[in-house]
């Protein structure tokens, strides 16, 4: 069932660059119709939801990284058979960085970021 | 043998909304045990299929820092009540699950 | 001379002070943050609440005299005195203490005789605050708040009694009699609401909705492990669509019971639409009137009720064929000395108190200078307890959270145990002794200013700055992350980065910290002090502040 082969090089690259290259995403233009649903401040680094949804027509392909991680992408999601241009999970992010979500639709790429603070805590009124 | 998933899938409109919860280690092979020294060897998910009423609907890959027991929610239009979800994933190690619900 | 107190705010202010003339057809009671102060009690107002950028002179950053000319407030009036620090010990004899429950509940009673039908709402940080509070698990202030008559509220300080207390509460002794709403709640598994988001209330015929927003960084300023299945945030777009739904049921009127801090409430009125009022608090901020913010689709008041069981605010709505028409607001001052207390509520508060008087009433010390925590970096009672930390600890400097609540002490006062659980009673109360690099304090310095300072209010957590000891620094307020904190000196001595520092500190967010509570550790170096000389405040010299409203 499980098709392609790991993405071994895209996974292991060491900035977001070459991560977005590894998933061929390299070049992509920004775009407002990737909405991009995060926390403004991380209630725990290791698990900080993110939500994606695409508003781009034929979105096929969505992957999130998070830039300032050792090896920024995260995940690289394939969608079919009437799967909504729309993701939601949960990422470890190593500290306060863009979350960047790339998106394929009809065999071009596009781009967007969240900024999202994690910060050591303990304080309160 | 890994703990079974949690699967919800609810139509909403003429959208299944479906969300699965994975039970996971998620090791990272970036952490120190703190006892021996010694480093954590990577374990996590690595790929996940999941098809309604037999068809492929998501594929993905991910890498070490998808969260600890993976959460995953996704919507398939033109799917009906009933429908079975199947969801698959195996990770680094080659450990594999397989678990299923119906469309409710 | 001193006056009497009773004697004076009646020569002040007229006997009417509470006479609040009858408005409109729907009214809501709001109090907040009273930290399970049951008692009257003085509370001094900040002299430092900086608004930075875009809030830069606008409530709730405003002290002193730039509060009274905002509002109109005469200067040397009971008013003036409840709204500010200024001339603090003094006027605080003239016009006694302020708050406690009994006198707060004779306030409630006399506003809802006027009112029939008005709501009573708690915006939280009710169930923390003191050692009666903490040592009864919440108990004593859910007996008090269900006397008292509160209807609806939401929370933050509750959430560190772990989830388990406050689940236990909600379902039994809050069922059928109070709801306890918050729409920014979800479980970690699929999201679900962990309260009611809202709930519906009828007010003379017309249908008010009544949303909660629990304090959306609880996890982050308070133990995650606590509350380990639960995840907040500010969460607009749930707001949206609550307030929507809400309308759609058919709610008139549509408020927000937050305890998001002022700044939040003010960008969110911005940001949702259809919600007439938000009723806030957290920041602790005692503001005289409404803010009005516009938005897409209209207008929102946000008002904030200060703390301490300091004030209580009464909002009135005049819903005419589904419409609101007009509306009045007054955050009325609870001076205890006007009030008469409520004989009920004594003997609820007394029985509570009766067997731990004794603890309560030992007498640690006496202090010859006024003692109070408020103010954006330092108090005179955190830098007695950072020199007490240091003390004990033997450390070279000290961190102590920029908490805000925390009573206030008159020169020549006796300090109690009771008095000094006000400003140390949580559930997480070790002390440590860690020993960090120059770098490490730098960067817990800079985390804990751009909570404070940050340009966008939704990247701020509504406390005050870490209170340091032992580390003389400058800081730059409107500067980003990271630029703001320079010239750190210890013992005149820059403090290096690569050095290793022992800092002494409290109220650890991380799980399994063993350390004497911090009650303790103040305790013992009040008693062997006895008198408590005049602190030396140690605050950072400010750069680019000069003419801010928002500083003494
Ligand atoms: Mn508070
Ligand atoms: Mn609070």
């Amino acid at each position: 069932v499980l098709a392609a082969e790991w993405n071994k090089s895209a996974f292991e690259a060491k900035n977001a660059a070459d991560a977005l290259k590894g998933v061929g995403a390299a070049g992509a233009a920004k775009s407002a119709d990737i909405m991009i649903k995060a926390p403004d401040i991380a209630e725990n680094g290791a698990v900080v939801p993110v939500e994606v949804t695409s508003k781009i027509p034929g979105t096929t392909e969505i992957s999130i990284l998070s830039e300032q991680n050792v090896n920024p992408l995260i995940a690289e999601f394939t969608l079919s058979n009437g799967a909504e241009g729309y993701v939601s999970t949960r990422i470890k992010m190593a500290k306060t960085s863009n979350v960047t979500v790339a998106v394929k639709a009809g065999g071009k790429t596009y781009i967007a970021s969240k900024e999202v603070k994690v910060t050591i805590g303990g304080c309160g009124g | 043998m890994a703990e079974p998933m949690k699967i919800r899938a609810q139509m909403q409109g003429d959208t299944a909304d479906i969300k699965v919860l994975m039970n996971h280690i998620m090791e990272t092979g970036l952490r120190k045990d703190a006892k021996t020294g010694q480093m954590i060897p990577a374990h996590f998910i690595q790929q996940v299929n999941v098809t309604v009423g037999g068809k492929v609907v998501l594929d993905a890959q991910w890498g070490y820092a998808v969260a600890k027991n993976p959460f995953l929610g996704f919507k398939v239009k033109g799917a009906k009540a009933g429908d079975k979800v199947v969801v698959n994933w195996v990770d680094n190690k080659g450990d594999k699950r397989t678990d299923e619900a119906a469309i409710g | 001379f001193a006056l009497d107190g009773r004697q004076a705010l009646a020569s002040a202010d007229g006997a009417g002070f509470y006479d609040v003339p009858k408005f409109g057809n729907v009214s809501l009671m709001h109090f907040t943050d009273c930290h399970a102060q049951l008692l009257p009690i003085y509370f001094r107002e900040p002299d430092v609440n900086l608004g930075i950028g875009s809030s830069y002179g606008q409530a709730p950053h405003l002290v002193g005299e730039h509060l009274l000319k905002q509002f109109g407030i005469r200067p040397g009036t009971s008013e003036a005195h409840a709204f500010t620090y200024l001339d603090f010990s003094a006027a605080a004899k003239t016009y006694g203490k302020v708050g406690g429950f009994s006198h707060l509940s004779t306030l409630v009673k006399k506003i809802r005789a006027s009112r029939p039908g008005a709501l009573l709402l708690d915006g939280g940080d009710t169930w923390q605050g003191s050692a009666t509070s903490l040592w009864s698990n919440g108990q004593d202030m859910v007996d008090a708040c269900k006397l008292l008559g509160v209807d609806v509220m939401t929370g933050h300080w509750e959430f560190t009694l772990g989830a388990e207390r406050v689940k236990q509460i909600v379902d039994n002794d809050f069922k059928g009699k109070l709801d306890f709403v918050a729409q920014n709640i979800k479980t970690n598994d699929f999201g679900d609401q962990v309260f009611q988001p809202y709930t519906m209330k009828e007010i003379n015929g017309v249908p008010v909705a009544i949303i909660g927003q629990a304090f959306p960084y609880t996890p982050i300023a308070n133990p995650r492990w606590m509350v380990p299945d639960w995840s907040f945030g500010i969460q607009d777009d749930n707001m949206q669509k609550t307030v929507d739904e809400a309308r759609a049921k058919g709610a008139q009127v549509v408020v927000v019971l937050s305890h998001n801090g002022m700044d939040v409430d003010l960008k969110m009125a911005s940001r949702v639409t259809g919600i007439d009022a938000i009723m806030g608090g957290h920041t602790h901020d005692g503001i005289p009137a409404p803010s009005i913010v516009k938005n897409a689709k209209g207008q929102t008041l946000v008002t904030n009720a200060g703390s301490n069981g300091k004030f209580l605010g009464v909002l009135d709505f005049d819903v005419k064929n589904g419409k609101i028409t007009d509306y009045r607001y007054k955050l009325l001052p609870v001076f205890s000395n006007l009030l008469a207390a409520d004989p009920a509520m004594t003997a609820l508060i007394s029985k509570h108190r009766a067997p731990y008087e004794a603890k309560l009433s030992e007498k640690l010390a006496v202090t010859e200078d006024l003692l109070y925590r408020r103010g954006n970096f330092n108090g005179t009672f955190d830098q007695l307890i950072l020199d007490a930390l240091m003390d004990v600890k033997g450390a070279d400097a000290a961190f102590s959270p920029g908490f805000r609540w925390g009573t206030t002490l008159l020169p020549g006062e006796a300090i109690t145990m009771d008095r000094l659980m006000d400003q140390t009673a949580i559930t997480y109360p070790s002390t440590s002794l860690t020993e960090m690099s120059g770098e490490t304090i730098k960067t817990i310095m800079e985390d804990v200013c751009d909570n404070l300072f940050n340009a966008d209010p939704y990247y701020q957590q509504g406390g005050d700055m870490v209170r340091v000891g032992g580390i003389q620094y400058t800081c730059d307020p409107s500067q980003k992350i990271g630029k703001r904190i320079s010239n750190m000196m210890l013992k005149g001595k820059p403090v290096s980065p690569n050095k290793t520092y022992k800092v002494a500190g409290w109220a650890p967010v991380a799980e399994g910290a063993t350390g004497e509570p911090v009650w303790d550790v103040v305790a013992t170096w009040l008693r062997d002090k006895k008198v408590v000389t005049p602190r030396k405040l140690n605050t950072p010299k400010l750069i680019g502040m000069k003419g801010n409203p928002g500083i003494a």
